[in-house]
């Protein structure tokens, strides 16, 4: 487990002092996938190296396991590092060793014999698919196994924890996904905490138990995943999802006066959002068969948040005001999310 | 063996005493530049690691050693010497000659080393010094399997460029009593103008720095993937 309280990181530049980390507390629990979504400059890697203190908090507390680590010594402090791994955004792998004396790098300073490393070092480069290049340098392999090897690495010396700061926003679309499916199997297999740093929302959305939203150095926003971007309550997290949806587009179709947007006096336009078994095309038919109402569908889509869906409508209503406020009513009953996005 | 006594006719009478500077010369560069490589390692290493954001930061000892070594940078070689005598009787007992020659040129090669050494270290990739970091590596640790280990290529580099410019100033030293090649090309070929002894001296310089450009870029071939 992993306790943050009161965190606090300022940096005393030149240029001023920075505010990068704002009372910042929360709690890892063991085996989960923490997910910590911000934009850029809001202070996730200056949070996260605070973890294991890269970064030393200016105040607050830092436990891990009910060890107080802003509480150690240096060397103590090196011991416990040794437990948490950690992968970065440019992989930072040694290039004057290869693939197999980088997985052993961190293993100078354990105490398992020759044999013993060999046999880890072996069963990490299979688990990450890499047995192949265990002799190649890191300059001749290619983005996504230059982070497999990283990953390799943070886990030789069997981490509890496993810090990922950026570890797939060089990666392309399609090797972040594999990626995220092996960090996701090294929670599942190995029982790792993973804690994941990112600014992609898809990201956080595919293998995150759980989230925080990052603004200007504080955590605004925190829950189970599909939670909080289901019923999202602050700005920034709405814009977090609608980076992973079309729906932006919408609001540029209105601001255009773009024809699909065009509605009649007391007609409506609503954003629907539902989860799980709430779904949506039936509702829309019920809605013109129960109320006598026109509900026209200018947008949708589906999104998986840990595989469960989320999907988001937008339609226009139209009919008598009556019909359209029984309609409404009726929505609402049915715990979908609605947003007025032009009347 | 005739035929270069017809193209350098005084090398005949000479030849003894060429290889006898050549060896002066090697003692020289040898003796001063093992013993400037190790300190200037050491000074680069202390100059990346006390900087502000270093792993050891520490503004004092940083700027006490950069102002020693610009102070000492700025003192023409020739002046460095004879101001270094005294200093030379204290630590090796004499003030002239091979033995007398070395604490001037290790003076004259250390600072300007040291700067080279930190200007490598500080091309490496910060984030390898977090990685380790991360790793719970200490200072020590990271200082020699990262930042030494790492820049291998960068150091052999810079130590070709610093035995180079050390060959010209064991020749400096020459003029004024320490031997060697410099001395050698003095003596006979401008105070007695044998114009091919000038010569013979600057092809065996010349050669001597082919020999260490081949291994350093032999090591560098080696250690860069
Ligand atoms: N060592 C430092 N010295 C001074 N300011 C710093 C330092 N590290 C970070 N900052 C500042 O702290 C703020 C947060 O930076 P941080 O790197 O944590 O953001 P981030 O959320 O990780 O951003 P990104 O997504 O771009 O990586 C920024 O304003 C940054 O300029
Ligand atoms: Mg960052």
């Amino acid at each position: 487990m992993i306790r943050l309280e009161h965190v606090d990181k300022i940096f005393n530049t030149a240029a001023g002092s920075v505010h990068a980390v704002r009372d910042v507390s929360l709690q890892i629990e063991d085996g989960e996938i923490y997910g910590i979504i911000g934009f850029s400059g809001a202070g996730k890697s200056t949070l996260v190296r605070c973890i294991n203190l890269l970064e030393r908090p200016s105040s607050g507390k830092v436990f891990i396991d009910d060890v107080e680590l802003t509480a150690l010594d240096e060397k103590k402090l090196r011991e416990v590092r040794r437990k948490i791994g950690m992968i970065f955004q440019h992989f930072n792998l040694l290039r004057s060793r290869t693939v197999y004396q980088n997985i052993e790098f961190p293993l100078r300073k354990s105490k398992l014999s020759k044999a013993e490393k060999d046999a880890k070092i072996s069963s990490l480069l299979e688990l990450v698919g890499l047995s192949e290049k265990r002799n190649a340098y890191p300059s001749q392999l290619s983005g996504g196994q230059k982070q497999r090897v990283a990953i390799a690495r943070a886990l030789a010396n069997d981490p509890k924890v496993l810090l990922c700061d950026e570890a797939t926003s060089a990666l392309d679309p399609q090797t972040t996904q594999s990626i995220l499916k092996l960090l996701a199997r090294v929670n599942k297999e190995m029982g790792i905490t993973i804690v994941l740093i990112t600014h992609e929302m898809a990201v956080v959305k595919d293998i995150c138990d759980r989230v925080a939203v990052m603004e200007e150095g504080a955590v605004v926003e925190s829950g189970n995943t599909v939670d909080v971007f289901s019923r999202p309550g602050e700005e920034i997290t709405r814009d977090f999802i609608e980076t992973a949806s079309n729906i932006r587009k919408i609001h540029d179709l209105i601001a255009d006066e773009n024809e699909l947007t065009k509605i009649n006096a007391g007609d409506q336009m609503l954003l629907l959002t539902y989860s799980g078994s709430n779904a949506g095309e039936p509702l829309i038919s019920y809605l013109s068969r129960a109320y006598g109402i026109n509900a026209n569908i200018i947008y949708g889509n589906i999104d998986f948040l840990k595989g469960k869906p989320l999907g988001k409508l937008v339609v226009t209503l139209s009919g008598k005001a009556e019909q359209i406020r029984q309609a409404r009513e009726y929505i609402d009953s049915l715990g979908v999310e609605v947003e007025v996005i032009k009347e | 063996m005739s035929l270069l006594y017809t193209v350098a006719p005084n090398l005949e009478k000479l030849g003894g005493e060429l290889i006898k500077c050549l060896g002066e010369t090697l003692k020289m560069v040898f003796v001063s530049g093992t013993i400037s490589f190790f300190l200037g390692l050491f000074f680069g290493v202390l100059l990346i690691v006390t900087k502000k954001g270093g792993i050891l930061q520490n503004v004092v000892i940083y700027r006490i050693l950069e102002k020693a070594i610009d102070v000492i940078r700025s003192i023409p070689f020739l002046i460095l010497m004879v101001l270094l005598i005294p200093v030379s009787r204290a630590i090796v007992g004499t003030g002239s000659g091979v033995t007398g020659s070395y604490v001037a040129l290790i003076a004259g090669t250390v600072p300007f080393f040291s700067r080279q050494i930190e200007s490598v270290l500080a091309d490496l990739d910060e984030g390898l010094i977090e990685a380790s970091e991360s790793m719970g590596f200490s200072p020590i640790e990271i200082i020699f399997s990262i930042y030494l280990k790492e820049s291998i290529p960068g150091i052999t580099r810079v130590t070709m460029i610093t035995f180079v410019s050390l060959i010209g100033l064991t020749a400096m030293a020459g003029a004024i009593g320490a031997g060697g090649l410099g001395d050698f090309a003095i003596r006979y070929g401008y105070q007695m103008h044998y114009t091919d002894m000038s010569w013979v001296t600057v092809i065996v310089i010349l050669i001597i720095i082919s020999i260490i450009q081949f291994i350093g870029n032999f090591i560098i071939r080696k250690t860069t993937h």
